[in-house]
């Protein structure tokens, strides 16, 4: 269906996720969106296991960008950043992961998600125009709050990059305005105080932090960080918009290089999205 | 900030911004504790009773203030300027790290923390941090890399007598930054109960201005003792530079002097030419780490990269993001030392001097060596004693081929 249309009049960025959580509405579920490391075990494998997600049933893509100094991630994605950066990643090599999976399908929002550095290093004007020709529609950036989103806004907004906020649970009520007043695509609730890949959200703690997002904002909030199962999936999905796996897809890339097996990465992180998913929307026929 | 301020003393601005350097470039989870810490800190330095606990301590604890000494037998050998130290290492556990753990640990005490965590890399800071917290009662982690465990074994066995938990970080290059990621993690793991020590002046706003502060302590003791031995304000200030905080904290008093020049050392390691090093300003750009934009040693992609020094203390990527600023307007000459350099340095001021520094001030030394023969003799030097060579014989040892 998508090679059918007139890309030129498909605009990509916030649009594409506008449209993504729309057609997510209109179905009455939430959204999967499912993370890895581009690159992540080599260039050539990363490219497959980036299409098995959105074959597999991943709403949304969030795309790693490597960083040798990844604060708030867990070790599970820092030693993926690590193997991507030895297999050669680089920012330029990112977009063209993107643009690649962009000449097949053109309805999967990817967003890139990393540290400010290698964006401020490749220049913030120039990496957003590069970034949304390139088929990116959205930013994930950990180490730029609010308060320091001004460099990057100014040239996200008019390229129609959408700059995704985090939300955590430190974040008071005071503050929230401020910081879901520039976002755009949606909102990312952190659903727990630490690092990616680390402890269980717990649903009772989040539940009304999400209803007080909600109250703040009119952008769908998905729900991230210290979610696995296809269980834990399914609960979080019956009170977000969607919800955010990343180190446990991440960990089954580890795990087919620990086998001595790369090559199998997209297969098995296939299977695990395809239960992730069965999780998500057994959660929206429920509800 | 403008280009010529009247006051270079005045950063940073209500962003934490020094020019284009420092900020909050933090995760969302932290912000809202990095500005319960800038109003705590805030209260806390209008507060008298705070400013009186402070300076008890300082006095009775640490045990300022620090000697201001001529080294004279330095001074004839080198035959330029007459070369005082400023005795820092004489402070409680060795070294200049005790002023700013003293101040933030108070400033933790008020904010009703309990639970203390910190990196260090030469051990000063996670000795300071250790010792501290067992004065006023507090729990202690601190982060280290296995690296610089290995290489400091002396500051871990305090850091334990002193009943803090060392945890080893064996992340990245095993080194300071990744003992800094380690504790960043930790900080957002417990942000209830937890107050994070930054050992030095570095990190995210207000962590660069607040260590800053508390380590100005040692300019604002140097301008009395000099005027009373010499009648005038120094001619130059020489630091060794890691993050920074030795070096800022002489400075910054005397800032807006303007016949006072300042030079601060960079470890060039094995030499700026070879990329192994330490001296993000000679070898780095403006870049985003650990809270902060300031110079950084990074790829062209932004990468980290990594740094080296035979001083673990120096063996940093980054800088305090004031010295970046004080770098771009040309307030401060940086200047970088070899490891042999400081080697050399270690020995040359252990046999004139009696005095054993530790390898960062070494760097110090190294830089007196070469500048203080330049000047004329009526040229009055102040270089800072930053710390004590103890921990580092094993090093130094190794390095000179001695086996203990």
């Amino acid at each position: 269906m998508a090679e059918t249309i007139d890309r030129s009049a498909v605009p990509g960025g916030t649009a594409r996720i506008d449209r993504r959580f729309a057609a997510l509405k209109a179905e009455g579920r939430a959204g999967l969106i499912t993370f890895v490391t581009a690159g992540d075990p080599d260039l050539e494998t990363g490219a497959r296991v980036l299409a098995a997600l959105a074959e597999a049933g991943a709403d949304v893509i969030e795309l790693g960008v490597p960083f040798t100094d990844p604060m708030a991630d867990g070790p599970a994605i820092q030693r993926a950043g690590l193997r991507a950066l030895a297999a050669g990643v680089t920012m330029i090599r990112v977009l063209d992961m993107v643009r690649a999976f962009r000449a097949t399908n053109t309805d999967t929002p990817i967003i890139l998600m990393g540290y400010y550095n290698p964006i401020y290093a490749y220049g913030a004007e120039r990496f957003a125009a590069d970034a949304i020709a390139a088929g990116v529609d959205g930013l994930i950036v950990v180490d730029l709050p609010a308060e320091e989103e001004e460099e990057l806004v100014r040239f996200t907004d008019p390229a129609g990059l959408a700059l995704v906020r985090l939300v955590a649970p430190t974040t008071s009520v005071e503050r929230l305005p401020s910081v879901v007043g520039r976002a755009s695509g949606f909102l990312y609730y952190v659903s727990i105080t630490g690092i990616t890949g680390t402890a269980s959200a717990d649903i009772s703690r989040v539940a009304p932090s999400v209803a007080r997002i909600r109250a703040a904002s009119e952008l769908p909030v998905a729900i991230g960080f210290g979610i696995k199962t296809p269980e834990q999936a399914a609960a979080f999905a019956a009170i977000g918009d969607a919800v955010v796996v990343g180190s446990a897809i991440v960990q089954e890339v580890e795990q087919a290089v620990a086998d001595g097996a790369p090559e199998t990465a997209p297969d098995r992180v296939r299977d695990l999205v395809s239960r992730l998913a069965g999780g998500v929307q057994s959660a929206a026929a429920r509800a | 900030m403008s280009h010529t301020p009247n006051t270079y003393r005045s950063g940073p601005d209500e962003h934490g911004r020094f020019g284009l350097f420092g900020g909050r470039f933090v995760a969302e989870t932290l912000m809202p504790l990095i500005l319960e810490l800038e109003q705590a800190y805030e209260a806390a330095r209008q507060d008298p009773e705070f400013a009186a606990e402070m300076a008890l301590f300082q006095r009775d604890y640490v045990g300022r203030p620090s000697p201001l000494y001529l080294a004279e037998r330095l001074t004839e050998h080198l035959g330029g300027a007459k070369i005082y130290f400023k005795r820092d290492e004489l402070n409680h556990t060795g070294a200049h790290k005790i002023n700013n753990v003293l101040g933030q640990l108070l400033v933790a005490k008020r904010m009703g923390k309990k639970r203390i965590i910190a990196e260090t890399g030469a051990g000063q800071h996670g000795v300071a941090t250790a010792t501290m917290c067992a004065r006023l009662g507090m729990d202690c982690v601190v982060y280290m890399g296995e690296t610089d465990i290995v290489r400091q074994k002396p500051n871990v066995f305090r850091m334990r007598l002193l009943g803090a938990e060392v945890r080893g970080v064996s992340s990245g290059t095993a080194t300071l930054k990744d003992a800094m990621n380690e504790a960043l993690r930790d900080w957002v793991s417990n942000v209830d109960d937890t107050f994070y020590c930054i050992g030095t002046a570095a990190g995210p706003h207000p962590y660069p201005m607040m260590v800053r502060d508390f380590q100005s302590i040692i300019g604002e003791e140097t301008k009395v003792q000099v005027l009373e031995r010499e009648g005038r304000l120094p001619d130059m200030l020489v630091a060794c530079i890691g993050g920074g905080s030795n070096a800022i904290g002489l400075f910054h008093p005397f800032l807006d002097e303007e016949g006072v020049r300042m030079i601060g050392v960079e470890a060039a390691g094995h030499g700026i030419e070879t990329g192994e090093h330490a001296a993000s300003l000679a070898g780095g750009r403006p870049g985003v780490l650990h809270g902060n934009r300031t110079y950084l040693l990074q790829d062209a992609d932004g990468q980290i990269l990594n740094a080296h020094s035979i001083s673990a203390g120096l063996d940093y990527p980054g800088i305090g993001p004031e010295h970046s600023w004080l770098r771009d307007i040309g307030r401060v000459e940086y200047e970088s030392v070899t490891d042999r350099e400081a080697l050399d340095a270690f020995q040359l001021c252990a046999r004139l001097e009696g005095i054993l520094p530790a390898l960062e001030p070494a760097h110090a030394v190294a830089q007196v060596v070469k500048t203080a023969p330049t000047l004329p003799r009526d040229a009055i030097l102040v270089m800072n004693m930053c710390g004590r060579g103890d921990k580092d014989v094993f090093t130094v040892a190794e390095a000179l081929g001695v086996d203990l």
